[in-house]
């Protein structure tokens, strides 16, 4: 009985915390911000840009995996390889308001832009 | 464009500078987070001497400054106000390239070092399991033993399997979770339970009294092995981009100050005179401006006979200079050459995604929650209906569930054969804008083809003049270029260089109009003159009646008859005719073959192009269609439920090209982004088309097979690891077995997105 208690718990903390949480926004208004690709994460993950003009974002990829190699902006058609170690610019054109993911190839790592 | 940087070649003291030339640069800033900075770079750089003008764009935390200063010296300036700099020109291709291989490389040796260590633990402890004994622990001799054991296993983990755990916390702390989450939850499960067991055995039932101290080692040990394979894979996927890049000579042989030097070829400047020697590579675009030679250009178009070229002809970089020693004026140079902008491109398509991929995408992104809940409730059923021992057989079950998963295999299936397959297309001069091209051009139905240009070489010769009202051969011809020389049809073009040809002189014309669709008129020496076809001799009532039977002969020959008015007369026909490609009627064939409708547009009268269809096997054609009515027939075909894929040379179709589910310019090797196409072809030949589509089509299907493998393996594999065999036929899945599979899994996915690139196109 313990453990169908302790599993049915552990299944509703999974759904809340990988799916309903919301993680904490950065936002970029005020000068340049760099995302750090480490451990399978961009970090930080949900960014908040200024809808209407280009905005630069600097990618820092400490991750050796090759899975890291590459940033995909799937909506802006935008693919950028990112150097190990070395910081890569990436200019993203104006934006319209809305939520736009950035991620891997194959959507391990996850970030959103959320531009307002 | 951008004005290249000039590196100097050797440092002048700065009161020569202005005797240098004078160009715009562009760095890139770094660490500038306030709009306040950009006055102190702007500063920073204008008080460097020889610097002119220095302006910068916060928003793209670009410089442009304009001067005679070396770049070093500029981005020293903007160090020493603090930020950092560097030229917008960026590294070299090559250099970019043999950095991520040397990186992947480091990570591939890693992996192998860390899986020997795993394997060197994990194999010994399998070996045991099976050969020797069952590992349970029943005295304190054993239970010492399996300490010592266990300590050493979780040093392993720490060591091999450090990045997975790195990894795994990472993202938890994010709210997400990846192929990490997964494996750090397998081995840490089986590890933990297996020392609850050493530690405090009597707190489980005898039968649960099993160590899996194996099982962790060896998960981590494969799926290392795996990813190691993967990397070596995944280095071969990208070897039509190595190819490109390795095109590109890395110096080239300019002429400054009437001396020869051999320079880098990121120095090259725009109109500088570059020298090549037989059997050297062409280093930057350019138009020849002495000597002969021939070249080939066969890496890039996929033609295979060596193109003349002599002064005034356009060269390529990265195509090889066959027999004689030529001099070029440098015309693009640096990121603006046709072969970086190929690069360019064929990097961007080869990372886009086609629509078919954005399944596995969404699932791929709720793919580790959900395979922890099933995790999850796989234990719950083992702990409540299952046989004794319930909570080992729960635990064994849950770790091969998590194990087994591979959200990886899934997320890899389209974009290793997207790849591989746009490369291979661009091996074959077809240039592939992006994914969804590449998936729409697998299922056209049917191909309109443009017939000046794509059909036919699009250069038309007179072949003949009929004199009707005028006498002499000579004056009409003079007249008809004269008033043809404003034009831009390729027509005009013809007319006027026949004229040349026979040494006759032109003369100005006055009120010069062009008649789309119809033909031109215009005022010459006096003269009202008309050019063009039926139409415009109809509209402007000029009695054509009586030379019907020789304008339709002409059309018969596939000649375009072009009627000749001299204030308002009819004064000549003249027989303009355009050879139809050398190898149209195989490519169309081929096309048919594969089961396409093929279509013929063209704004030439019917007669003719019935001729010219009859010649190269088009069944079906429009005639008399003025370039805004190509859409139009595009979308007329669209209605028909036909997926339509338009062929021209980009100019005046560009809107049938955006309209047709896949536009294709045909180009000459040197435009080649082609802004309205989805693919360009960079050779003339219509077999491009159907390579095109041949690519496409076997692409797509490894794409199929790769996310079938994918779907079925995660579907199929996580029941069984849940253990849903074991009520008919009493086995359950080791985790070390989910573990190789799951290592396997990815491995497989590359490996098969390899094998497109055997694909050959068929032979033509």
């Amino acid at each position: 009985m313990i453990f169908n208690i302790l599993g049915l718990i552990l299944i509703c903390l999974i759904v809340w915390w990988f799916w309903l949480y919301k993680p904490t926004q950065v936002s970029a208004n005020e000068g340049s911000i760099t995302v750090i690709v480490e451990g399978g994460t961009y970090q930080p993950s949900r960014i908040k840009l200024p809808a209407g003009r280009p905005v630069t974002i600097e990618f820092l990829r400490k991750d050796a995996s090759p899975c890291a190699a590459l940033v995909l902006f799937s909506d802006l058609d935008i693919s950028e390889e990112l150097p190990l170690n070395q910081s890569k610019s990436l200019v993203l054109p104006a934006m319209s308001p809305g939520e736009y993911a950035f991620n891997c190839q194959m959507q391990m790592y996850r970030g959103t832009l959320v531009v307002e | 464009m951008t004005e290249h940087a000039r590196h100097q070649m050797e440092s002048k003291p700065s009161k020569k500078a202005s005797s240098t030339v004078t160009m715009t640069q562009e760095l890139i800033i770094e660490g500038a987070g306030c709009a306040s900075c950009v006055g102190k770079i702007e500063q920073a750089l204008n008080n460097v001497s020889g610097v002119v003008k220095a302006e910068m764009n916060f928003a793209l935390r670009t410089v442009s400054v304009t001067g005679s200063v070396p770049t070093e010296t500029l981005i020293k300036a903007v160090e020493n106000a603090g930020y950092n700099a560097k030229s917008s020109l960026g590294q070299a291709e090559q250099d970019l390239l043999e950095e991520k291989e040397e990186a992947d490389q480091g990570y591939y040796k890693r992996l192998i070092r860390e899986m020997s260590i795993a394997l060197a633990l994990g194999v010994p402890l399998m070996a045991y399991g099976i050969f020797v004994g069952e590992m349970t622990i029943t005295t304190g001799t054993e239970r010492l033993v399996w300490l010592m054991v266990g300590l050493m296993t979780l040093g392993v983990m720490l060591f091999s399997g450090k990045h997975f755990y790195v990894g795994a916390w990472k993202s938890f702390a994010n709210h997400s979770a990846n192929m990490d989450t997964l494996i750090a939850l397998g081995t840490g499960t089986a590890w933990l339970y297996s020392m609850i067991v050493v530690l405090f055995p009597y707190a489980l039932p005898e039968m649960a009294r099993h160590v899996y101290f194996e099982a962790s080692a060896m998960i981590i040990g494969l799926i290392n092995l795996g990813l190691a394979l993967e990397i070596k894979a995944r280095g071969r996927t990208s070897e039509a981009i190595k190819r490109l890049v390795g095109l590109q000579p890395k110096t080239a042989r300019v002429i400054r100050d009437a001396k020869e030097v051999d320079i880098a070829i990121e120095q090259v400047l725009r109109n500088d005179h570059v020298r090549v020697r037989p059997g050297e590579k062409i280093s930057v675009d350019g138009v020849v401006i002495e000597g002969q030679t021939s070249i080939d250009e066969s890496m890039l178009t996929g033609e295979p006979m060596p193109v003349a070229k002599t002064t005034g002809d356009e060269v390529i970089a990265g195509t090889i200079n066959k027999s004689g020693s030529i001099v070029f004026k440098a015309t693009r140079v640096g990121k603006d050459t046709a072969l970086a902008q190929i690069i360019t491109m064929v990097k961007r398509a080869q990372n886009s995604k086609p629509p078919i991929g954005r399944l596995a995408d969404a699932i791929a992104a709720y793919f580790v929650p959900v395979v922890m809940i099933v995790a999850v409730i796989s234990a719950l059923v083992w702990l409540n209906f299952g046989p004794s021992p319930a909570i080992a057989f729960a635990m064994v079950s849950a770790t091969t569930v998590l194990i087994i998963a591979c959200p990886c295999a899934l997320g890899l299936a389209t974009p290793m054969s997207v790849m591989v397959g746009v490369g291979k297309a661009a091996e074959a001069g077809v240039l592939i804008r992006n994914g969804e091209a590449l998936q729409t051009a697998s299922k056209i139905t049917a191909m309109v083809l443009d017939k000046t240009g794509t059909i036919t070489l699009g250069s038309p010769k007179i072949t003949n003049i009929h004199l009707v009202h005028a006498s002499n051969e000579s004056e009409v011809l003079a007249l008809a270029a004269s008033l043809e020389a404003g034009s831009e049809h390729p027509l005009a073009l013809s007319i006027v260089e026949s004229a040349q040809e026979r040494g006759l002189t032109l003369s100005k014309v006055e009120r010069f109009a062009a008649i789309a669709g119809h033909g031109v008129e215009g005022l010459v020496a006096g003269k009202q003159l008309l050019f063009g076809n039926e139409k415009l001799m109809l509209d402007k009532a000029i009695v054509v009646s009586d030379v019907v039977d020789v304008a339709q002969q002409m059309a018969s020959e596939a000649k375009t008859p072009i009627y000749f008015a001299i204030d308002g007369q009819l004064a000549a026909i003249i027989a303009v005719a355009d050879p139809i490609k050398e190898d149209s009627i195989s490519a169309i064939k081929r096309l048919k073959n594969n089961g396409i409708r093929v279509v013929m547009l063209t704004g030439d009268n019917r007669a003719t192009a019935k001729a010219v269809s009859e010649k190269v096997g088009i069944t079906e054609f429009f005639a008399e269609v003025l370039p805004e009515e190509k859409a139009q027939k595009v979308a007329e075909l669209q209605m028909q439920n036909e997926i339509v894929g338009m062929t021209g040379d980009g100019i005046n179709d560009a809107p049938a090209l955006a309209l047709a589910n896949v536009g294709f310019a045909i180009g000459t090797g040197t435009d080649v982004a082609i802004e309205s196409a989805d693919i360009t072809l960079m050779r003339g030949s219509l077999h491009g088309l159907a390579d095109a589509i041949a690519v496409s089509k076997a692409t797509l299907r490894n794409i199929k097979q790769n996310l079938l493998g994918a779907f079925i393996y995660n579907i199929a594999g996580i029941p069984f690891a849940a253990g849903i065999l074991y009520p008919f036929f009493g086995v359950l899945l080791s985790p070390v077995i989910a573990g190789a599979a799951m290592a396997f899994s990815s491995l497989t996915v590359v490996s098969n997105a390899n094998r497109l690139r055997f694909f050959k196109a068929q032979a033509h």
